[in-house]
């Protein structure tokens, strides 16, 4: 591991500030995942300016009836909160769905939000990979890629500097991407907001970016608008073992159910994209609708018709198909 | 880069010297010859390195020792008191719940926080009611909720009724 500064400032500000001079820095979470890729060799920060305390720790309410999450709440206790259990139970369950009692302890909203991919590639520094080492191909396209995306990947050859069939590996991150949440970020030049949507971002022509977010920018809290049918909500997780594993396809959806009819609905993925991805093609689909098994599945298969999978991941589409179908039959039944 | 800081394990403040990069577990393990917390796998998959910070559990392979600085840290050895072992401590040998007894520490570590989590009323992912004030932990929600704790001996048949019979005594299981 490389050798590093640790540093703590006194307020949010102060921490933007410090890094600010600090190229090679990196703000410290919980650690629970930056600290495994120092030891890895894949982060090499030479400086660390621990926030894991220093941006709020409350959940606050919002006027309109949403929350504010601080960024340092830990994931344990924002999956513990009421008002999370009560008005989302998405993201309460796909907080619960993630890594184990002890991580959720530690780790934070916000590195949650900013934890890296798990492609095997990425975390050994001996292959090929053009996130961690821009140019030099990607190893998972030809290799072991069982876990990686299917939709909105960059795949032109193994060679090309802007293959990247990773996926984003955060449960959270896609509840709170089918909630329509806004990310609230400190930098050098004041306070901004970001809508989830545009955090994140496709690999597009620079795999080693993973968000939209410019170095030393600090994540101070996340707001989760009001939705007050996203008590009729749900996280369904599958993957290789029955917990403490990362999501082969996950499905996070809630629905305003009138009689029979889908008035409105929320879907976001996760395991398939470099992103927490919105259905929005299934969600256009069934808005308005009827609440049948049938529309259920018409949409995911229209969701899925983009895909485009290798020869070792296109188990994927069928199973967020049948997932998709399985979480909005179980929500139609729910009792709200 | 060395860093000057006091840890404390197991009521015992010990001030040192560690270079930023150690692990709360290795200043531990190989500073302060507290040994009762594993390294498995030092990646956050195996959770033998389990100890209690300020009453929480954590993965003391993934804290920076410096971080540690001014909390209170727990290992399954101090969780006996005065020589009496914890409840939890008698329940893992009456129910013979290891073999090797490597990853035990870490299991036991664990089931504190668990019983803790569920006094709290914190929900799992195997839990029906998310709502509900109470939490019952059953043998599945167990299981859930130690699946951060691998035993490479698989005495997992044997580990889960001994934190239910402690459970039960701590009213968290009916
Ligand atoms: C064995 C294992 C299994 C796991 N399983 C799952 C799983 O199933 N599902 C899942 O979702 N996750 C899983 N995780 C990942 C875990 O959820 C993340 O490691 C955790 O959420 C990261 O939070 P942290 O606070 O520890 O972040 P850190 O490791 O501290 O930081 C992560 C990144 O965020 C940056 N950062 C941290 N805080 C801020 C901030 N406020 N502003 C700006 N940048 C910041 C850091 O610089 C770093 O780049 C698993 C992890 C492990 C080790
Ligand atoms: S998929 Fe992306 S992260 Fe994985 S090896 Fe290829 S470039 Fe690297
Ligand atoms: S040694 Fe810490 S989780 Fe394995
Ligand atoms: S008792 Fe041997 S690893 Fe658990």
């Amino acid at each position: 591991m490389r050798e590093f500064r640790y540093e703590k400032a006194t307020d949010p500000a102060g921490a933007v500030a410090l890094l600010a001079g600090e190229p090679e820095g990196a703000y410290l979470g919980g650690g629970t995942n930056l600290v495994d890729l120092m030891r890895l060799g894949v982060a090499t920060p030479d400086v660390l300016v621990d926030v894991r305390q220093l941006t709020s720790t409350e959940v606050e309410d919002l006027p309109d009836g949403g929350l504010r999450i601080g960024a340092a709440v830990p994931n344990a206790d924002l999956a513990g909160e009421r008002r999370v259990r009560e008005r989302y139970p998405l993201l309460a369950q796909a907080l619960l769905a993630g890594a184990s009692g002890q991580l959720r302890n530690r780790a934070t909203t916000g590195g949650n939000l900013l934890q890296r991919t798990r492609c095997t590639y990425f975390t050994d520094t001996t292959m090929p990979c053009n996130k961690r080492e821009p140019g030099s191909g990607c190893g998972a396209v030809n290799g072991y890629h069982r876990n990686l995306a299917v939709l909105g990947a960059t795949n032109e050859g193994a060679d090309s500097s802007h293959t990247c069939i990773a996926t984003h590996p955060s449960d959270m991150a896609v509840a709170l991407r089918a909630l329509d949440a806004s990310v609230r970020v400190l930098g050098a030049d004041g306070e901004r907001s970001i809508p989830i949507a545009e955090l994140h971002r496709l690999p597009g022509d620079d795999p080693s970016r993973d968000t939209t977010l410019a170095h030393g920018e600090l994540i101070t809290a996340i707001d989760v608008p009001a939705l007050p049918w996203a008590t009729r909500s749900r996280y369904r997780k599958v993957r290789d073992r029955a917990s403490y594993a990362f999501a082969l396809v996950s499905v996070a959806a809630a629905m305003d159910l009138q009689g029979d009819v889908v008035a409105d609905v929320r879907i976001a993925l996760g395991g398939v994209a470099h992103v927490p991805w919105r259905a929005t093609v299934a969600e256009d689909l069934l808005r308005g609708g009827p609440a049948t098994e049938a529309a259920f599945v018409a949409a995911a298969e229209a969701e899925l018709a983009a895909a485009d999978p290798l020869s070792d991941n296109a188990f994927k589409i069928p199973m967020a198909t049948n997932m998709v179908t399985r979480t909005l039959v179980q929500l139609a039944e729910a009792r709200a | 880069m060395d860093n000057q800081i006091t840890l404390r394990v197991d009521g015992a403040d010990t001030p040192l010297t560690v270079d930023t990069r150690t692990s709360l577990l290795d200043a531990m393990r190989e500073r302060l010859g507290a040994t009762s917390a594993k390294k498995g796998c030092d990646h956050g998959q195996c959770g033998a390195c389990t100890v209690l910070l300020d009453g929480r559990r954590v993965n003391s392979c993934l804290v920076l020792a410096v971080t540690a600085e001014g909390q209170e840290v727990t290992t399954s050895d101090g969780l006996a008191t005065g020589g009496t072992p914890h409840a939890l401590h008698d329940a893992f040998v009456d129910h013979d719940a290891y073999q090797c007894g490597y990853c035990t520490p870490g299991q036991i570590a664990s089931a504190a926080g668990v019983l803790a989590e569920a006094a709290r009323g914190w929900p799992s992912a195997v839990t029906e009611d998310l709502v509900a004030d109470a939490t019952d932990l059953t043998d599945a929600e167990i299981r859930e909720r130690m699946s951060g704790n691998l035993c490479r001996c698989a005495a997992y048949a044997n580990i889960v009724p001994a934190v239910a019979e402690v459970a039960v005594e701590q009213g968290v299981r009916a």
